[in-house]
């Protein structure tokens, strides 16, 4: 009998799980339908947009008329590299802070924690100015630098934690073995630490990828990555829901595909390592 | 001898990290409490003297600010509340055995991923555009006058969008800790013969509470900052201007930049009070 109940209730929690993940869902797999319609079926009803016929123009009438890739490669860049930068500088003072760690450390910490808080819109003008005087507006290589620099007290902070978690036992053994500084590094630490570290790389270049308050406004035409290009719509001529979904899909589709793998470490990494 | 290597080995690993934030904290900043107490106007004649503490009191007095600490408090308390119960409620059902788990967690959490720009966008227009949206369709599918979402109804609009997009967030850590949850506390519970909602209140959300403190902590700071879905939407039209916008639009579209810096320094000051309170819970949890 009690087998029974909880079949039951295995039935029902799946139909109520199932109706509301897609309700939360409709939005994306409503745009993913829209993409493969012509301009003048997407904006009819919803069931005469269903039962319309598909296509695939819409992908490519994207990339012809604004130059698509061009975006979706500043997306790229921008992403790579300012997580390549921030996973260089960050790694070596995560190591330091987790297993040579000082009085300071808790307070270094907790500081680089506070930058991240720091309102952008409280020093927009200033590194707006500083990027005109450097000569780096709307130019990636701007963008890289300050998105490391957003992004690099997350990345210090997820490290750490995982960092943390590898015994030290393991480094003591290899130090009485012989290891020195060097060895210690490349050859425990690094393979202990690589699940870590890839999952602070996923997590670094979904948040780069969707950052949308300097990307909107530091770059122009030249540097624009997907964020800013994707604005652009925000005042369209004519017809235009069928290349907006198209667009979209494509800007959203890689990260959308990363988040599903990070789901764990996006908690760690988001809550700085108060909730696991 | 090897920890004084390692010790000074430390040292210069840390430094960089720590010069390129403390760079990057104070030169922008001092610059803006620099500006703040000027009256600057790069297009109509610049730097034209100190002023003292004249664009804090102006930035305050203007006709503008209360109705974007207002617009900011609904905007910030609504998303808050929708989250956080939904959050609540759905973690808890996420947590119940069901089919295809894999695949409903997914679509519960895929909103995260979708950058502001484009959930502002694909909100605006294919839902709730007065005429062409999913929703006017829905509307006049049962007879009704569509509602003008985003002129009209400005302020419920955003808030429905932003809680699309953080209600992933709060879901998917109020999930985690609930899987942290002892199943041998609950079933103790359950022979007690603790009801449904006494299991609730009595042990689930206490249990919860350090968490839900945490998202409401950290989406409080983001939701502060919140620019894009604005920008693309409404772009600060029909009561939508938050204290962010209206700083970003005194800075960069009216150019007068000694005022929003003064709104930027006061940003800067709320951002932190609210810091301080995470800070704590998340340095508490670094020393255990």
């Amino acid at each position: 009998m009690a087998r029974a109940s909880s079949k039951r209730s295995k039935i029902i929690n799946s139909l109520i799980a199932w109706t509301l993940g897609l309700i939360i869902f409709f939005p994306i797999l409503w745009i993913i339908i829209l993409s493969f319609k012509t301009e003048g079926d997407a904006i009819r009803s919803p069931i005469a947009v269903v039962i319309s016929n598909w296509t695939f123009d819409n992908y490519f009438v994207v990339q012809d008329r604004s130059d698509y890739f061009k975006h979706f490669y500043n997306s790229v860049f921008i992403a790579l590299g300012s997580t390549f930068l921030g996973i260089l500088i960050a790694v070596p003072a995560s190591w330091s802070m987790a297993f040579v760690p000082s009085k300071r450390t808790r307070g270094i910490l907790l500081w680089m924690l506070s930058t991240k808080m720091l309102p952008a819109v409280g020093v927009l003008y200033p590194i707006y100015i500083l990027f005109i005087a450097l000569g780096i507006l709307d130019s990636r290589i701007g963008l890289v630098v300050v998105l490391m620099l957003m992004n690099l007290p997350i990345i210090v902070w997820m490290l750490y934690t995982y960092f943390r978690e590898i015994p030290e036992e393991i480094l003591e053994a290899s130090r009485m073995d012989g290891a020195g500084l060097r060895e210690e590094i490349l050859f425990v630490l690094a393979p202990m630490a690589l699940p870590g570290i890839a999952s602070t790389v996923l997590l670094n270049i979904i948040l780069a990828w969707n950052e949308a308050f300097w990307t909107l406004n530091l770059t122009a035409a030249k540097a624009a990555p997907l964020t800013a290009f994707i604005a652009s719509y925000s005042s369209p001529e004519g017809l235009f829901y069928a290349k907006l979904s198209a667009a979209s899909v494509m800007a959203i589709a890689p990260i959308l595909i990363m988040g599903w793998f990070s789901q764990k470490q996006l908690v760690r990494g988001l809550t700085f390592g108060a909730v696991k | 001898m090897s920890t004084q290597q390692s010790r000074s080995a430390a040292k210069v690993m840390l430094a960089p990290a720590v010069v390129l934030l403390m760079a990057w904290m104070l030169v922008p900043l001092s610059m803006t409490l620099y500006f703040s107490f000027k009256k600057y106007l790069p297009l109509r004649g610049g730097d034209l003297g100190w002023v003292g503490f004249d664009n804090y009191t102006r930035f305050v007095s203007s006709s503008s600010f209360w109705p974007a600490i207002g617009t900011t408090l609904l905007i910030v308390g609504g998303v808050l509340f929708i989250t956080v119960t939904l959050g609540i409620l759905f973690s808890l059902l996420l947590n119940q055995p069901f089919w295809g788990q894999g695949i409903v967690r997914i679509m519960f959490i895929a909103p995260f991923f979708v950058m502001p720009t484009v959930s502002g966008l694909v909100w605006k227009n294919m839902f709730m555009d007065p005429v062409n949206g999913f929703f006017a369709h829905l509307s006049r599918a049962f007879g009704s006058e569509p509602i003008q979402w985003l002129s009209q109804e400005s302020i419920l609009s955003l808030t429905i969008i932003l809680s699309w997009q953080w209600l992933p967030f709060a879901t998917l850590i109020l999930l985690t800790a609930i899987q942290s949850l002892d199943s041998e506390q609950i079933e103790a519970a359950e022979m007690d013969g603790a009801r449904l909602l006494g299991r609730f209140w009595f042990i689930i959300i206490p249990h919860l509470a350090r968490a839900i403190t945490i998202v409401i902590l950290i989406q409080t700071i983001f939701l502060l900052a919140i620019f894009a879905e604005i920008f693309v939407t409404t772009a600060g039209a029909f009561g939508t201007k938050t204290l962010t916008y209206l700083i970003f639009q005194r800075v960069l579209e009216s150019q007068n930049v000694g005022l929003g810096s003064a709104g930027g320094v006061y940003a800067i000051i709320l951002a932190n009070i609210i810091a301080i309170f995470l800070m704590r819970i998340v340095g508490k949890n670094l020393s255990d």
